[in-house]
């Protein structure tokens, strides 16, 4: 409802600069001038085709997948009110990754290109349930957790296996990418595959603020000031699982972005979790675009897997939230 | 190709590599190799899968080899020397061959497998008849194109690989080593898009699906590919060091003088 | 004007009914004081009338849609949960969400029920204090304010003074006595059987699941009745600000 101005006039900032240097900085080492007669006029017919078939798709890819997952943790936790809750964490974008792995290993995505989008969906959408069953409604964080590291397992499990009996050769050694995401050498074509899902789950996890606004209150005092449980449910499920979804089956599951954003933004929307939304996603924007700028200047060769510095930095925040909460899990 | 084998010849021989099982299935008298490796049916990696088909095969396995009881077994240098050396230690004589990097070593790999197989005479002829197909191919001579060996995960060979020497002698020029990166490696797909090469040659692309030939058909790459014209891929030719190398350096000058 | 219409509500825990054929009518300008035991219902009783719970018979708020519902109203839960690190004026604020037109943001009339209710619970100088830094009983207090800036015809709290000094208990009993007189309607349930016989102006007493006395304190608070339902005794005495009733001794 109330926007804090100046945060989100920050953020925005952050992710046009970000966005900027992500078309500028690349292994090619165009000059900046070549870099902007290529975007803006289409001189230069090599650097053209770097820039707009190779490094554009990849930095909107960046905001796309860094702002669904940011939204998706943002509203995870609002919902849950419990600020462990993020689907890397707690198995969604792993089972999105087996869904998107199956698809592609059974030959479906050969046959119609939406069976990858729609398979890492219903993956998702699996995960998201599952843990929603078992966590219950208030989601505590001790269930909440041992759920997750559960679902992790065997959608881990479940991916490397199937990688391991793909007939191709270099299908084993990908269970890294699924595991730890990665932007290099992504296409318009990933773009427009999970666009549209990434859309539809944004929409329905922004119109969720107020029910989350109220749910800080708890689910009874939510439900008799006019909040409708069975649709923020249906809302929450449906955003995650179709933004999650998409985002993993275009850059594998990347950790810790919908946990470390709304941690960091919490305090600057005054904790309110409608507000949280917006910045979260704008904040996962901004985390994603910063992390893949840092995998092509830290390792510009080798790929260095996004989700391997997302969870170094990651991870600290995990622990100091789990220290922070200690005496609250049961 | 069959004649009569010297008298010292070995009577059953046994190949357990896959370059291996090619020279010997065509410089070998008949009856005389008993066994190829099993990846010689494997259509992706064998261009003589219908030749192969006659042999029993072998999974490279140690104890299964010996049971054939060879006089004579055929290996890479990079076949698992844990087996080398126990079919060594059992008694079996076992010869391994080099990769063959260039066209010189395909020359002196045939006329090794001709010295032990005993086919001496057989292997000098079939060097002849590589050597005069060559300059065959190579008899007109004009502009030189440029072209991007690429393979899954942007992998690309360097000046010291087989498929170099192949586009060389279509008369191609490599344009990563013209680039100066004569390593073997990946290099970033937007590097490769920016030698702008006239000719991509693209890896072949297995069964299943992988994320590393994705970028097989990548926009950038298909929009280089655009200006050439038919698709220029490695296959199963690509892979050992035989005379068969000139089937895909004969399909590489025909594109070539298309362009 | 009734505000409330329950009829023959019961709400089963497997076969056993824990709201056993409850009927009740709240009219405006009534503080009805829920008491009873623990486990007599109380609880049970509140969240089926408003549609929380499965039950059988009637009510007329479940009836509602719950936009309307949450018009006619407001609920007070008896765990106080403030899930977030909020301010205070936003907690409070968020009683207004049932009357924003969609889309819509804050207004001048609801600026106007935030700041009553803020200075009803005497909130004033806490509008900027993170609720969840607070102590219990004022995290209470915010919360109660949070309901009273929903501004419905009626007030349902769950034990919404335990765990408050005596004087946040009698201030808060006021305040609902005061939102009674002001022609709207409370239904509160409490333990402390003086406050609740001194500001309701009715008590409902509940026991295993019924509703076994109803009416004016003093027909209510009868020690046969508080005997049997409460096993204490119970002391009355009329004093000049009206009677006194104290439970003594454990029977």
């Amino acid at each position: 409802m109330r926007l804090r101005t100046p945060l989100t006039l920050v953020l925005i900032f952050l992710c046009l600069a970000l966005f900027g240097m992500s078309i500028l900085i690349g292994p090619a080492g165009l000059s900046m001038a070549d870099t902007l007669r290529a975007v803006f006029l289409g001189q230069g017919e090599a650097a053209t085709l770097v820039m707009r078939e190779i490094r554009l798709p990849r930095a909107i890819l960046a905001v796309l997948v860094g702002a669904s997952l940011g939204l998706a943790g943002a509203a995870m936790q609002g919902y849950l009110r419990n600020p462990l809750a993020e689907p890397g964490l707690i198995g969604v974008s792993g089972s999105a990754a087996l869904g998107a792995v199956i698809a592609l290993q059974t030959g479906l995505v050969a046959a119609w290109w939406l069976a990858l989008p729609l398979a890492a969906l219903a993956g998702a959408l699996a995960a998201v349930l599952l843990i929603l069953l078992l966590a219950g409604p208030r989601g505590s964080s001790l269930t909440l957790i041992l759920a997750g590291i559960a679902v992790s397992a065997l959608a881990g499990a479940m991916t490397t296996l199937v990688l391991n009996l793909s007939p191709n050769p270099f299908a084993a050694s990908e269970v890294v990418f699924w595991m730890m995401g990665s932007l290099s050498d992504r296409s318009f074509d990933h773009v427009l595959v999970a666009l549209p899902f990434m859309l539809i789950g944004w929409v329905l996890m922004l119109s969720l603020g107020r029910a989350l606004d109220v749910l800080t209150l708890g689910e009874d005092a939510a439900a008799t000031m006019g909040v409708s449980g069975i649709r923020t449910r249906m809302f929450l499920v449906l955003g995650i699982a179709s933004s999650v979804g998409a985002a993993t089956a275009v850059a594998g599951a990347i950790g810790f972005v919908g946990l470390v954003v709304p941690h960091v933004l919490r305090p600057f929307v005054g904790a309110r979790p409608s507000a949280l939304l917006w910045a979260s996603a704008l904040g996962g924007a901004v985390m994603v675009l910063a992390a893949d700028l840092a995998v092509r200047l830290i390792l510009p060769d080798r790929d260095l897997k996004l989700g391997v510095l997302m969870a170094i930095i990651g991870a600290p925040f995990f622990l100091h939230l789990i220290y922070k909460t200690r005496g609250e899990i049961r | 190709m069959a004649g009569a084998a010297q008298a010292d010849a070995p009577a059953r021989v046994v190949s357990m590599n896959l370059c291996t099982d090619q020279l010997a299935m065509m410089l070998a008298d008949e009856g005389q190799l008993i066994s190829v490796s099993h990846i010689a049916l494997d259509p992706l990696a064998s261009p003589m899968v219908a030749e192969a088909e006659k042999y029993p095969v072998n999974h490279g396995q140690a104890e299964q080899i010996f049971a054939m009881r060879p006089d004579l077994v055929l290996a890479g240098v990079y076949s698992d020397p844990y087996t080398v050396g126990l079919l060594r230690r059992l008694g079996v004589e076992v010869v391994q061959f080099p990769l063959e990097r260039d066209f010189d070593a395909i020359r002196s790999n045939i006329l090794k497998m001709g010295e032990v197989l005993g086919r001496d005479i057989h292997a000098q002829a079939m060097v002849a008849q590589f050597d005069s197909d060559l300059a065959l191919l190579q008899a007109d001579s004009g502009a030189v194109p440029s072209a991007l060996l690429h393979y899954a995960n942007n992998y690309t060979s360097g000046d010291k690989s087989l498929a170099h020497e192949i586009l060389i002698a279509a008369g191609l020029s490599n344009v990563t080593v013209d680039a100066g990166m004569t390593f073997a490696g990946s290099v970033p797909l937007e590097r490769l898009v920016l030698l702008m090469p006239d000719l991509v040659v693209s890896g072949q692309v297995y069964p299943g699906a992988s994320r590393a030939e994705e970028v097989l058909h990548h926009p950038a790459l298909r929009s280089l590919r655009a200006r050439q014209d038919g698709a220029a891929l490695t296959d199963a030719e690509w892979v050992c060091g035989t005379p068969l190398v000139l089937r895909a350096v004969a399909r590489l000058v025909y594109i070539r003088r298309r362009m | 004007m009734t505000l409330l219409a329950i009829e023959k509500l019961t709400v089963l825990r497997g076969e056993c009914p824990v709201v056993d054929h409850v009927d009740l009518s709240v009219g405006a300008g009534e503080c009805v004081g829920l008491i009873g035991p623990n486990g007599a219902g109380k609880t049970t009783l509140m969240r089926a009338a408003l549609g929380l719970e499965r039950f059988k018979g009637t009510s007329s708020l479940a009836r509602m849609s719950a936009p309307e519902r949450a018009r006619a109203a407001a609920f007070l839960p008896q765990s106080r949960q403030i899930a977030w690190p909020v301010d205070v004026e936003t907690l409070v604020s968020l009683g207004r969400v049932p009357h924003l037109p969609r889309g819509g943001t804050i207004s001048a009339t609801d600026r106007d029920a935030i700041e009553q209710a803020l200075h009803r619970l005497g909130l004033d100088g806490f509008r900027q204090r993170i609720a969840t830094h607070l102590s219990g009983g004022e995290q209470g207090r915010v919360l109660i304010a949070r309901a009273l800036a929903q501004q419905t015809p009626l007030l349902l709290a769950d034990e919404p003074i335990a765990g408050l000094d005596p004087a946040q208990q009698i201030a808060t009993m006021q305040v609902f006595a005061e939102l009674a007189r002001e022609g709207r309607a409370v239904v509160v349930s409490l333990h402390d059987l003086g406050l609740a016989a001194r500001h309701c102006t009715r008590l409902v007493l509940m026991h295993q699941g019924r509703v076994v006395a109803d009416g004016q304190p003093d027909e209510v608070l009868t020690p046969e009745l508080v005997a049997q339902v409460f096993s204490v005794s119970i002391w009355r005495q009329d004093s000049p600000m009206g009677p006194v009733f104290q439970p003594m001794d454990v029977l």
